[in-house]
């Protein structure tokens, strides 16, 4: 029998985080009683770890027979998610012991959904495309089911994981027919098979629509957005803090892989899908956003918006556009980071308070954190000088650039109707009357980073030409 | 027409029958059973295709040890029949509407000529002494080993998640520790007492 | 695909030319059905003369005498117990499920029985010699539990229904064992062919998996008698608590064929455990050459059907004694006992195999 030992070297990464996610779970069920917060801070660690071995070691190479690939776009996209993961577990500390989730399982499932998205950020096949996405659903489902006492929390575990299962099962579908046409599920060979072959071929077209069908289900985009709100309101503010940000990424890795790196050549069929997706997402997430009275609901409608914001940076179909983005979506989870932190923030004990209404009168009782809710409702409405805005020049300069103009009309104006939920709550923190005292939540590392995490909106300006040519070069490597 | 065929039309047929059932028998336990039918008859189809390991693997999992789990939930479901029914009438416009041209749709594709499918050759068939197994074997643990290894941290997922979600210590659960319950003495339960015998009052 | 002379081999040689006149699918067919009567008949008579073993045996070993009323010395006893049966009517309790009531010992019985299939008596003595049979074996031996759980269900009583619900759980809980502990037999001998696992443990006692393969043999033993329901771990029917278990709704023939069924299993489990762990066929005295060349108790010590024999019932006989003579376990300590011990024990074995072969100088042990 002939065969190589493959190289292992590039996936150290993924293979220490497993062993990481495996001792995180020993040490807990040993040790768990006697250190609480054991699982806690070796998570972290794991983490920190794994970004400073994924730069120590950042490298352009395939292995695994090209199921595994490394390159600059996978690394950044592996250090974002790491990075909003840690900060998912700081945010989210207090907020879990009040409601007794704060446990080993909790961690491991975390770390085990990172691992998932780094295998999809990876993956040079269909197939671990599809086991990423899998190891990273199955752990979402059960890490919003874990607070079994809450029926909507189990509502929405329920919601997503059909609704998920039903996405995985369109994804497969649509796998196998370009699997059909193509005779390979290696990306890579079919991007070469697609290029000499017809490209009109109309099972493989079909395979491309359930493709996009199932992406966009995983997105949230509409029209396959149904769930988001239920899930991002029915889970633990926690666990919607995770899936709000984090998975975005992963999810932008697998269309680049999936969309660029296997079907680039029939980008004039997919550009037309997501043009769909991306102007319906924009249009229906702000209008309806506007009507909601829950912040977590709001949020949920935000980011469906925002998922039609970043769509239209993948449509416009060039190495810009792709690495606008990949720009757009980092900013995007950051902003959501920080959000989603301020509901926790307010969270208590007894109480959720996820209601736009509890941030009423904010300022008069901490000034600190209007200004802080202020710079990130201000950078997700998009409006300049901050980082926001940039994000979503840079989408619309790649639509420019690519002659879609009115899709960058049409996206331009909807975004103006998206300012004004988010000014909203900052004219509620300012102008109104508490209902009642605010208390805030959460220890002392949860502040400062929640903090920073704001004042990075405005701060962070001058490095983002840095950034932005980053993923500019992280993008021209993959095409 | 040869035997192969004769066979290949018989377990086709029975297999789409009994999937045919699964959808449309009103006992969810039957439905179970005909899935259960399917099952077997798929697993026949693949040996005819000569692939015995995913045959025999096929049964052994979904079969053996799926389905019977699957059967244990549904037998202990109480489910009013009638009631699931009621919605039938009233969703069968549109639904059928949507099978309808889903299915005008699928044909009007699959008919077109511009499919884009291609006859492929047919496979070598093997000797009697060919093993799949082993051949499955050698390409899972080598060229495929990544996946594969991803699929079993999905399984311990799996596990970790199913055990999260459902152990849960409930003050009034009782059970047993054997380890002490095969330590104890007679000494820790019974305690000899020395009765005097009484003297027979005369 | 099999040709004639291959499919007739094993039939006693005065067979063949009887068949010639007929076209050839005929005689492969006629063939292997002369066969299976072959392998069956033998087979339902060891269930029934099982039977009576069992009751004379643990008679013994309880200082009783057993049936020593029909026939001499109560020979007879299980052909009128047959007749019994026979002439019994079979009751369908009120709002059973008919169809499934009746099909449900048949879907006890055919895995039980079809499973013999690729069991080999002899080098070449085997109906099908195909290259999965042990995991064809797998396979048959995990529908059996449909028949319980169809039959508990379809019953419409909830005695029937715990039994069932208890005797599924159980079946399912230690057929991982058992599969696990199969794969330690498929590493040392490399190969899912029953014949072909015989045939690698040839040399002599100490050459058989028993004692390479120890933990696995006994996990494997022990899980056969937890999967055919046998006492100790026979909750299932367990007397004292729900009568008679998932069959406790059926008279006359079906019960015959549950019965028939749970016997016939007992003597699979034996076979298998023989021929996977005690090197079916072989004579412990493989190899001594001295003693096998011995004029005509030579032949005796020589490999043969008779060290076949001789080992199956030696492990029915364990069968007996253990429910003669251990109390039955509790529920969750069959759980327990399953999940969490001999599940564990066969993969550390299999892991402990694995590295010796590829990474001590102990692998031939193994191999």
């Amino acid at each position: 029998m002939e065969f190589q030992i493959p190289d292992f070297a590039p996936a150290y990464p993924e293979i220490f985080l497993l062993c990481m996610a495996g001792a995180v779970l020993l040490l807990d069920l040993f040790l768990g009683k006697r250190f609480r917060n054991l699982a806690y801070g070796l998570s972290i660690a794991s983490l920190l770890a794994t970004i400073a071995m994924i730069i120590g070691s950042s490298q352009q190479a395939t292995t695994f027979n090209g199921m595994f690939l490394r390159d600059l776009m996978g690394d950044i996209l592996k250090i974002a998610v790491m990075l909003f993961t840690i900060m998912v577990f700081i945010y989210s500390r207090i907020y879990q012991q009040d409601r007794h989730i704060f446990k080993g399982e909790y961690f491991v499932l975390a770390l085990t959904a990172v691992l998932g998205m780094m295998v999809m950020i990876s993956a040079g096949n269909m197939l671990l495309l599809y086991l990423g996405l899998e190891l990273l659903s199955l752990s979402l489902y059960s890490l919003i089911a874990m607070r079994r006492d809450s029926l909507h929390a189990t509502e929405a575990a329920m919601k997503y994981f059909i609704l998920g299962a039903l996405a995985s099962g369109i994804l497969l579908y649509g796998m196998s027919m370009i699997y059909v046409t193509t005779g390979t599920l290696d990306l890579a060979q079919i991007h070469a098979a697609i290029r000499t072959g017809d490209s009109a071929n109309l099972v493989l077209s079909l395979g491309l629509v359930f493709v996009v069908v199932a992406i966009g289900f995983k997105l949230g985009a509409v029209p396959f957005h149904m769930w988001v709100p239920d899930v991002y309101q029915g889970s633990p503010t926690s666990v919607t803090l995770f899936l709000g940000s984090a998975p975005k990424l992963a999810a932008f890795a697998m269309l680049m892989r999936l969309l660029v790196g296997g079907l680039e050549n029939m980008s004039g069929q997919w550009q037309q899908m997501l043009i769909i997706l991306a102007l319906f997402s924009i249009g229906f997430g702000n209008i309806v956003a506007i009507a909601q009275t829950n912040m977590k609901r709001m949020l949920a409608y935000s980011a469906i918006s925002h998922v039609g914001f970043f769509l239209l940076g993948v449509l416009s179909a060039t190495p810009d556009g792709y690495a606008a983005s990949m720009f757009y979506i980092l900013v995007y989870g950051f902003m959501t980071l920080g959000s989603f932190g301020m509901i926790l923030l307010l969270s208590n004990k007894d109480s959720e308070s996820d209601m736009i209404a509890n941030f009423k009168g904010m300022f008069s009782a901490h000034p600190l954190y209007a200004l802080v809710m202020t710079l990130l409702m201000v950078s997700m409405a998009g409006i300049p000088p901050l980082i926001g805005f940039n994000a979503k020049l840079a989408v619309i300069n790649a639509l420019v650039e690519s002659r879609l103009y009115w899709v960058a009309v049409v996206a331009v104006l909807f975004s103006v109707v998206g300012a004004f939920y988010y000014l909203r709550i900052v004219k509620f923190m300012y102008f109104d009357q508490p209902g009642e005292a605010i208390r805030l939540n959460g220890g002392m590392e949860m502040h400062t980073l929640l903090t920073i995490n704001a004042l990075a909106l405005i701060l962070g300006l001058p490095w983002i030409g840095w950034l932005i040519r980053i993923c500019n070069s992280a993008l021209a490597q993959l095409s | 027409m040869t035997f192969e065929h004769i066979v290949f039309y018989a377990i086709s047929l029975i297999l789409l029958v009994s999937g045919l059932l699964v959808v449309t028998v009103k006992n969810p336990v039957k439905a179970a059973l005909f899935l259960i039918l399917c099952f077997v008859s798929g697993a026949a189809l693949w040996l005819l295709l000569e692939a015995e390991f995913l045959a025999l693997t096929l049964i052994l999992v979904y079969v053996g040890a799926v389905m019977v789990l699957f059967l244990f939930v549904v037998m202990m479901l109480d489910i009013n029949i009638a009631e699931m029914r009621e919605g039938f009438v009233r969703y069968l416009p549109v639904g059928g509407v949507v099978a309808v041209l889903m299915m005008l749709e699928m044909a009007m594709i699959l008919a077109s000529s511009k499919t884009g499918l291609v006859e492929r050759s047919h496979p070598v068939s093997h000797g009697a002494d060919y093993s799949n197994t082993a051949e499955i074997g050698s390409v899972l643990y080598t060229d495929y080993v990544y996946p594969f290894e991803i699929a079993s941290v999905l399984l311990v997922v799996a596990i970790v998640a199913a055990i999260a979600l459902t152990m849960r210590k409930r003050p009034q659960t009782k059970k047993q520790t054997p380890s002490r319950q095969i330590a104890t003495r007679a000494g820790d339960r019974l305690r000899m007492v020395d009765l005097k015998s009484e003297k027979k009052q005369p | 695909m099999t040709d004639v002379t291959t499919a007739l081999a094993w039939l006693p040689d005065f067979i063949e030319p009887l068949l010639t006149w007929l076209p050839i699918w005929a005689q492969i067919l006629v063939s292997s059905l002369l066969k299976i009567v072959l392998i069956l008949v033998p087979v339902l008579l060891g269930v029934m003369y099982l039977t009576f073993a069992e009751r004379k045996i643990i008679g013994y070993m309880q200082v009783r005498v057993g049936p020593n009323r029909v026939g001499p010395r109560g020979w007879l006893q299980p052909i009128a117990d047959t007749l019994k049966f026979l002439t019994k009517e079979v009751i369908l309790p009120t709002n059973a499920n008919v169809y499934l009531f009746i099909i449900a010992p048949m879907l006890s019985l055919v895995p039980a029985l079809a499973a013999w299939a690729v069991v080999p008596f002899l080098d070449g003595w085997v109906l099908a010699d195909i290259d999965a049979s042990l995991l064809y074996i797998l396979a048959l031996t995990s529908i059996g539990v449909y028949g319980i759980l169809v039959a508990g269900w379809a019953s419409n009583s909830k005695y029937a229904f715990l039994g069932a619900m208890r005797a599924g759980a159980q079946v399912v809980a230690y057929e991982i064992a058992m599969g696990f502990a199969l794969v330690g037999v498929l590493m040392a001998a490399g190969s899912l062919n029953l014949r072909e696992i015989v045939l690698h443990q040839s040399g002599g006692l100490f050459q058989w998996y028993w004692l390479p393969l120890f933990p696995l043999f006994v996990v494997y033993f022990i899980s056969g008698v937890a999967e055919t329901n046998r006492a100790p771990f026979d909750v299932a029917e367990g007397e004292s608590e729900i009568v008679a278990g998932f069959h406790v709704e059926y008279s006359g023939i079906a019960f015959a064929l549950f019965f028939l069924a749970e016997y016939a299993n007992m003597i699979l489990i034996s076979t298998l455990t023989s021929l996977l762990f005690l090197g079916g066929w072989l004579s412990p005295f493989d190899g001594l050459d001295w003693l096998t060349e011995l004029p005509v108790i030579g032949l005796l010590f020589g490999n043969g059907l008779h060290w076949l024999l001789i080992k199956i019932s030696l492990f029915l006989l364990f069968f007996l004694w253990f429910r003669a003579t251990f109390p039955r376990y509790r529920y969750d300590q069959i759980m327990r006992l399953g999940w969490k011990v001999f599940i564990p024990v066969t993969l550390v074995w299999i892991l402990v195999m694995g590295f010796a072969m590829f990474y001590t100088p102990f692998g031939h042990w193994f191999h």
